[in-house]
């Protein structure tokens, strides 16, 4: 027949597809964390550089194998298990021993995504699990690495140590300030500058907040994350802060909130669904990552904030379905 | 009056403007037509005629006595050569009456449908709601007992993307819509008459408003897809929804389709039978455009006459590219519900889906679903059988629209999956 090819597919309607795809929305996250990735290794050098490679490749490495042992199609072209590694890099600080950021990113993959079924069943964000794993693992190596001659190789880190996604040095010193005195013992306001641009003591994802807000934001823009989860969470944080009787902006800036709020919390597979029950889980993570931050004083708050939140998003999901058109009330 | 924005939904490119300036124009006469016995919803009609019959333009070739049916009426006068079944652009088979048409033909005479009360004037001219869905007309003019319709609603929406038929019947023929919108209103004792056009045709919304002075409200509503789906188009308009289960008479509207209108009002001011109908012709085709398409004519044929397929063409479809059906076969006949040939050259056609894709729990469709349904928790429970579950996730309220499949990013076979949960809920006898 005129014009016609063997390659006609009589498939089901719809026939024509949004260009969005698995693949897409995952490069769009690359791409959104690459400045703030780029910077690091700018700012940070070779060893920014090698725990991005160690936990990229490693985690591709994992996300391999556990499809060949589990006999799943490969999945390596989805993009997952890139952002999981880039992410897990993002989370530690780049004097992470190799061999533990290794570990990290096998356990991400391998036990948090993997043994759960792949991607789209996994519970908690892998990345986040494999930041936690090292935090309750090797917290004593990741404290000590900076009195291994960290400073050496960054003259102009002023104070001292390396802390955790969300223990930033400053945020430490804040607080023991407080807890001392009731107040602190610095200016915080001249904090945001660097908190913003270039602030070296934390993860990688700790360096600039004014880069990983604004790769938020393009992926807000793009309508790859929902604005609710991080609004709600830096929302919430701001305001337990400002009811502590802390700087919100300091608080907001400083720790792994943007890291988290924009690019951790948002994760698809390990929030909720429905509006609302983003915005409620976006909520949730801010008022645990502050009560941790401001209560319990708890290094790894953001962590484990939203890992909690991820446990509870099967809840909030089911809280929060929608209303189907046409009946009064939905019968849950 | 109260206007609503329906929830969910989607804006697909629209490749309209293709044929949107292309004012419709008779397609040729072909050599055969085949006439399917099956164009509407509900019962086939049985063959009147055998082989070897001389039919007229406009005599009844095919009936059957039952309440939801639509009786079929020869396009053209000629000579029958066979009755036989053929493949339908739905997929399934249907008898078919086969006519060889005589070498002239008068396009303005026709045996008309005899004089009667106008339901059974529309029942008689084989009137079906041409926007696709195809259910006698006459079924929807006879509200049940104790249901009064307040408001008829003309739907020339159009939402699919690539089609329109519709726009330019509206443009060229508006007075036509309204004397059929009027005929509607005055036999289901309507109080007044809503015409929809979304903004996408504000020419068609004009020549509307004109010809309809204060006989009609023309309401210009966004361009979202489904706008055009029954129960999104009468909450967008009077905030009522269609309660579950019940028919949309049950808000006071009534709604039909601008080109159906056109048929009612020719079929009671004419006697006009429904044999011919306007076809957007599109996509991947050298000469797109609006044609005016004896039924029974072959899609191979109209193609042809719209010049032939170009470039490397993946899908055609009859209809619109949201819900209308992938044809395996050009040799099958344009029908009453057939609003479009589509073309779709790879690259605009959906990849091909498969059904073992995970859901990344994006929020995409349950955000998209314009009915509140969970698309990928139902589709879920079908994959895995849950048939129980599936219902309770009310998998029967889903209007197949489309929306779920368009946007997952992983396609997923959403709709399919939907589409099985669905008919195993209805062989349980649940609704
Ligand atoms: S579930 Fe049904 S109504 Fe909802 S988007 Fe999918 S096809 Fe449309
Ligand atoms: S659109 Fe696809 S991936 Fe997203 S929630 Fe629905 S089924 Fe899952």
């Amino acid at each position: 027949m005129a014009g016609l090819t063997g390659r006609r597919v009589v498939g089901p309607s719809p026939h024509i597809k949004e260009g969005t795809t698995c693949t897409s929305i995952m490069l769009w996250v690359v791409a959104a964390l690459a400045p703030s990735a780029l910077w690091a290794v700018v700012t940070m050098g070779w060893v920014a550089a090698q725990l991005l490679i160690v936990c990229i490749v490693v985690s591709l490495a994992t996300e391999y194998g556990a499809n060949l042992l589990a006999r799943r199609p490969q999945t390596l072209t989805d993009g997952s298990a890139l952002v999981t590694g880039l992410l897990l890099a993002m989370s530690l600080p780049p004097r992470t021993p190799w061999w533990v950021a290794a570990a990290a990113a096998i356990i991400a993959i391998g036990l948090a995504k993997q043994l759960f079924g792949g991607l789209g069943h996994n519970l908690f964000n892998p990345a986040l699990v494999g930041r936690a794993f090292v935090a309750v693992s090797w917290a004593g190596v990741l404290a000590a690495a900076p009195n291994r001659g960290w400073f050496q190789t960054l003259p102009d880190v002023t104070a001292e140590g390396l802390d955790t996604i969300s223990g930033a040095t400053r945020l430490a010193v804040a607080a023991a300030d407080r807890a001392a005195s009731g107040a602190y013992g610095f200016d915080l306001a001249a904090e945001y500058q660097p908190l913003l641009w270039k602030n070296l003591e934390g993860s990688l994802g700790e360096i600039s907040a004014a880069l990983l807000i604004a790769g938020g934001l393009l992926l807000i823009v793009k309508g790859i994350i929902d604005w609710r989860i991080p609004a709600g969470y830096i929302g919430t944080m701001a305001i337990v802060s400002l009811l502590f009787g802390a700087d919100p902006v300091f608080h907001v800036l400083a720790g792994g909130v943007m890291l988290g709020a924009f690019y951790m919390a948002t994760d698809y597979v390990s929030s909720p669904m429905s509006k609302s029950g983003r915005l409620a889980y976006g909520i949730g993570c801010g008022l645990f990552n502050a009560v941790g931050r401001f209560v319990g004083a708890m290094p790894e708050s953001t962590t484990f904030a939203i890992l909690f939140m991820n446990g509870l998003a099967p809840l909030i999901d089911r809280m929060s379905r929608p209303r189907t058109f046409g009946w009064v009330k939905r019968d849950a | 009056m109260a206007r609503r924005v329906f929830r969910g939904g989607v804006h697909p490119p629209e490749h309209k403007d293709a044929t949107a300036g292309s004012a419709i124009q008779w397609a040729p006469v072909p050599s055969q037509l085949v006439v399917p016995m099956s164009q509407h919803l509900g019962a086939p009609c049985q063959p009147l005629v055998e082989k070897g019959d001389r039919v007229e333009r406009g005599q009844v070739i095919g009936s059957v006595d039952a309440m939801v049916s639509a009786p079929v009426h020869s396009p053209v006068s000629g000579t029958v050569t066979a009755v036989a079944k053929t493949l339908t652009p739905g997929g399934t088979s249907s008898v078919a009456v086969v006519i060889e048409p005589d070498e002239t033909q008068d396009r303005e005479s026709f045996v008309t449908v005899p004089e009667a009360e106008d339901r059974d004037r529309v029942r008689a001219a084989g009137i079906v709601g041409m926007g696709g869905a195809t259910f006698p007309s006459v079924v929807k003019l006879t509200p049940p007992k104790g249901m009064a319709v307040d408001t008829v609603i003309v739907n020339g929406c159009e939402c699919e993307p690539f089609l329109t038929c519709d726009h330019r019947v509206m443009l060229e023929q508006p007075e036509r819509v309204v004397a059929g919108a009027a005929h509607i209103k005055r036999i289901v004792g309507a109080a007044r008459v809503v015409i929809a056009v979304e903004s996408n045709k504000p020419d068609a919304a004009e020549a509307l408003r004109q010809a309809a002075g204060d006989t009609a409200e023309v309401v210009v509503l966004p361009t979202r897809y489904p706008q055009g789906a029954e129960k999104q188009l009468i909450y967008a308009l009077l905030s009522k929804e269609v309660p579950h289960g019940k028919l949309p008479a049950a808000t006071g509207a009534l709604v039909h389709n601008v080109a159906t209108a056109v048929a009612i009002a020719d079929a009671l001011e004419h006697g006009k039978p429904l044999t011919e109908r306007v076809v957007t012709v599109t996509g991947a085709v050298a000469r797109p455009g609006n044609y005016r398409v004896l039924i029974g004519t072959s899609v191979a044929d109209l193609i042809e006459h719209a010049g032939g397929l170009v470039g490397d063409v993946e899908r055609v479809i009859a209809g619109g590219p949201m819900t209308g059906q992938a044809l395996g076969s050009l040799d099958v006949p344009v029908t009453k519900g057939t609003s479009g040939i589509v073309a779709l050259a790879a690259g605009v056609a959906a990849p091909a889906v498969s059904d073992d894709q995970p859901c990344i729990r994006c929020g995409r469709c349950p955000e998209g679903c314009p009915m509140g349904l969970e698309p990928y928790a139902i589709a879920n429970h079908a994959y895995r059988r849950q048939w129980d579950a599936a219902a309770e996730r009310h998998a029967t309220d889903c209007i197949e629209c489309g929306v779920c499949s368009y946007v997952c990013p992983t396609g997923r076979p959403l709709v399919q999956l939907i589409r099985l949960a669905k008919a195993a809920a209805m062989s349980k006898g649940g609704n």
